[in-house]
């Protein structure tokens, strides 16, 4: 844990997720009940297809389960309405996608600031944010820049920045180190703690790659949609 | 918001660059196509068009257009002065004639007698000489687009022609719409149009009648046919008339409306198409929006404003486009006197919407359907 005051971040009950396939119907989550604290940085792993795209997405309010509660920071989100949660997660919640998902044809700075600008502020002053996340991040010197014109580690960060910028209380990330060499992806891991961790903030990752996990808080392993195991370190067997 | 969708929009130079020649060119053939068909149209009025001055066109019942018209007897004309509310009425003959040039070519033409006295069914503008010519033996005036017809590169002034065995001096040339078939038109007076038109009993085409002060046109042709037996329009009528002609017995119609089709069906599948593209390549882009938190209502603005922006453009450019075809060919004959009539952009402007709104809708379904946790796969 990095600190001391910390209050309940997530809280699900009872969480089970269904899919058809055809006529056949797919249970894919059975049932996750967990609790992530503020101030943690926690991972989420396990093979493909455990389920642990789907808890992440239900964790964040973008796919809603078949049965159960999902609370964050209190709010049991999916008793909101559609136009409520839309706005619950601009606030609260930040992103980071495997695949960065960084608008092309707007620079680094304007990407950092999309979450502002999707709140109503205006473009000049979010991307003076979005600049000063990319100093804290290391890459003011690229604000300018074009995302085709960085490279994957500097694309990176911004995705970061984007997801930080609006100063949100829950930060999900899909494999942020997937693209990424072992030093690469450290160095990566290392920001986000640094900038990402915080008091009243919670990170958690979804991530199969070893080479990260001895940075994580908390490991929650997910197996065929249940968690097996719930620890600082990955189990032995892993 | 609305920024970042003209970026995304912009920043695809080659998507941006197709959804504006789509639009634009759809524009372009259906304006373009639109403006030559009305003219063309309107051509079949330019009969009635060449002689502002009458009010009323009097003519046998069984008479159409300013050329598709059968002569009466010459008694006609007395029997028109005679109704009240005829502030004057004047002879019209419009017949055809061949003509054989100095070079010994024959062209068939179209001979106008104007009243003698009041040179009345004259166009109104001369573009050299003046309408007194006329009091010269022999002489006629022809029309702008008939003299760069039958003397290519020279002036028709002065040129001695043979018409139906009888000599014709040009001595003016008139500033005139054209016909819808574009027929060489020699003016000339009512007595020496008798010589130059094949005789036949009854020579009278038209009766030209100024409606006197105090009674409107539309009244005045019911009083002449109650009285005549004759036909009588007004002139917004008989012009009406003549375009009806034409659309009722020429594939005119349906061969620009074919073009103008083509033209949607074009700017459809162009623009829908490369929308298509534009908005599955940004399909992610669009989904992390959705996951961070943005409405789908302001993804529907964002698309819609793409969709605007685009539309708007290419209409711009489209249009643009017809009116600098038509200014590059106003000093051709074949498009003399051609003009964009306003319903024509609003026309143009209508299909481009509905292009537009067919394209982004379906594009914009495209983004409604993602989900946001599509992002996470």
């Amino acid at each position: 844990m990095s600190g001391q005051n910390t209050t309940t971040a997530i809280r699900t009950r009872g969480v089970t997720r269904d899919f058809s396939a055809g006529q056949n119907t797919i249970t894919v989550l059975h049932g996750i009940d967990l609790e992530v604290q503020s101030g943690e940085l926690t991972y989420l792993v396990g093979e493909s297809g455990s389920g642990k795209t789907t808890l992440i997405s239900i964790m964040c309010g973008i796919l809603w389960p078949t049965q159960g509660e999902v609370e964050v920071f209190g709010t049991d989100i999916y008793a909101l309405s559609d136009t409520e949660l839309v706005n619950f997660r601009l606030q609260n919640i930040g992103f980071i996608f495997q695949q960065y998902n960084l608008i092309p044809s707007i620079d680094a700075a304007s990407n950092a600031a999309v979450p502002l600008i999707a709140q109503g502020m205006d473009r000049k002053h979010a991307r003076e944010r979005g600049v000063a996340m990319l100093e804290k991040l290391n890459i003011a010197d690229q604000a300018d820049k074009l995302p085709n014109q960085l490279s994957g580690g500097q694309q990176q960060r911004v995705a970061i920045a984007r997801a930080l910028v609006h100063e949100p209380r829950l930060v999900v990330c899909d494999e942020p180190t997937a693209a990424l060499d072992a030093k690469s992806g450290r160095r990566v891991m290392d920001l986000l703690r640094e900038v990402g961790v915080a008091e009243d903030r919670s990170v958690i990752i979804v991530t199969h790659d070893n080479r990260i996990f001895d940075l994580a808080d908390r490991i929650l392993v997910l197996e065929d949609g249940r968690i097996t195991h719930d620890g600082t370190d990955m189990p032995e067997d892993h | 918001m609305l920024w970042i969708a003209i970026r995304m929009l912009t920043g695809d130079r080659q998507k941006f660059y197709g959804l504006l020649f789509g639009i634009a060119f759809s524009t372009l053939l259906i304006t373009q196509q639109l403006t030559i068909f009305v003219n063309l149209l309107e051509r079949g009025a330019s009969g009635v068009y060449n002689v502002s001055s009458a009010d009323v066109w009097v003519m046998d019942p069984v008479s159409r257009t300013s050329d598709v018209a059968y002569a009466m007897p010459s008694t006609a004309l007395d029997q028109v002065r005679g109704v009240a509310g005829v502030e004057w009425a004047v002879p019209h003959i419009r017949g055809q004639a061949s003509v054989r040039t100095k070079d010994g070519d024959l062209e068939g033409v179209a001979i106008i007698g104007v009243d003698d006295a009041t040179l009345i069914g004259l166009p109104k503008g001369m573009i050299e000489g003046s309408t007194d010519v006329l009091s010269q033996p022999d002489s006629v005036i022809i029309d702008d687009v008939g003299a760069a017809r039958m003397f290519p590169g020279a002036s028709p002034m002065g040129e001695r022609l043979e018409l139906n065995d009888q000599r014709a001096v040009v001595r003016g040339i008139a500033d005139a719409i054209p016909s819808f078939t574009s027929t060489v038109v020699l003016y000339t007076k009512y007595s020496q149009a008798l010589r130059y038109v094949p005789g036949t009993r009854n020579r009278l085409s038209f009766v030209l009648v100024g409606a006197a002060d105090g009674i409107s046109a539309k009244e005045l042709t019911e009083r002449i046919e109650k009285q005549t037996g004759l036909k009588a329009e007004t002139r917004d009528e008989f012009a009406q008339g003549g375009v009806n002609f034409i659309i009722e017995n020429t594939g005119i119609p349906l061969n620009f409306g074919i073009t103008v089709l083509l033209g949607f069906i074009v700017g459809v599948a162009i623009v829908g198409l490369t929308f298509s593209l534009f908005i599955r390549d940004n399909i992610k882009q669009f989904g992390a929006l959705k996951a961070i938190g943005v409405t789908n209502g302001k993804i529907a603005q964002m698309v819609a404003i793409q969709a605007g922006m685009v539309g708007m453009i290419g209409y711009g450019l489209g249009v643009l486009g017809t009116v600098g075809f038509i200014s590059a060919f106003s000093n051709n004959p074949t498009f003399k006197g051609f003009y964009i009539p306003w319903q024509i952009p609003l026309i143009s402007f209508a299909a481009m919407v509905l292009i537009i709104t067919l394209t982004g809708w379906v594009a914009l379904r495209g983004v409604m359907k993602t989900e946001p946790a599509a992002v996470f796969r």
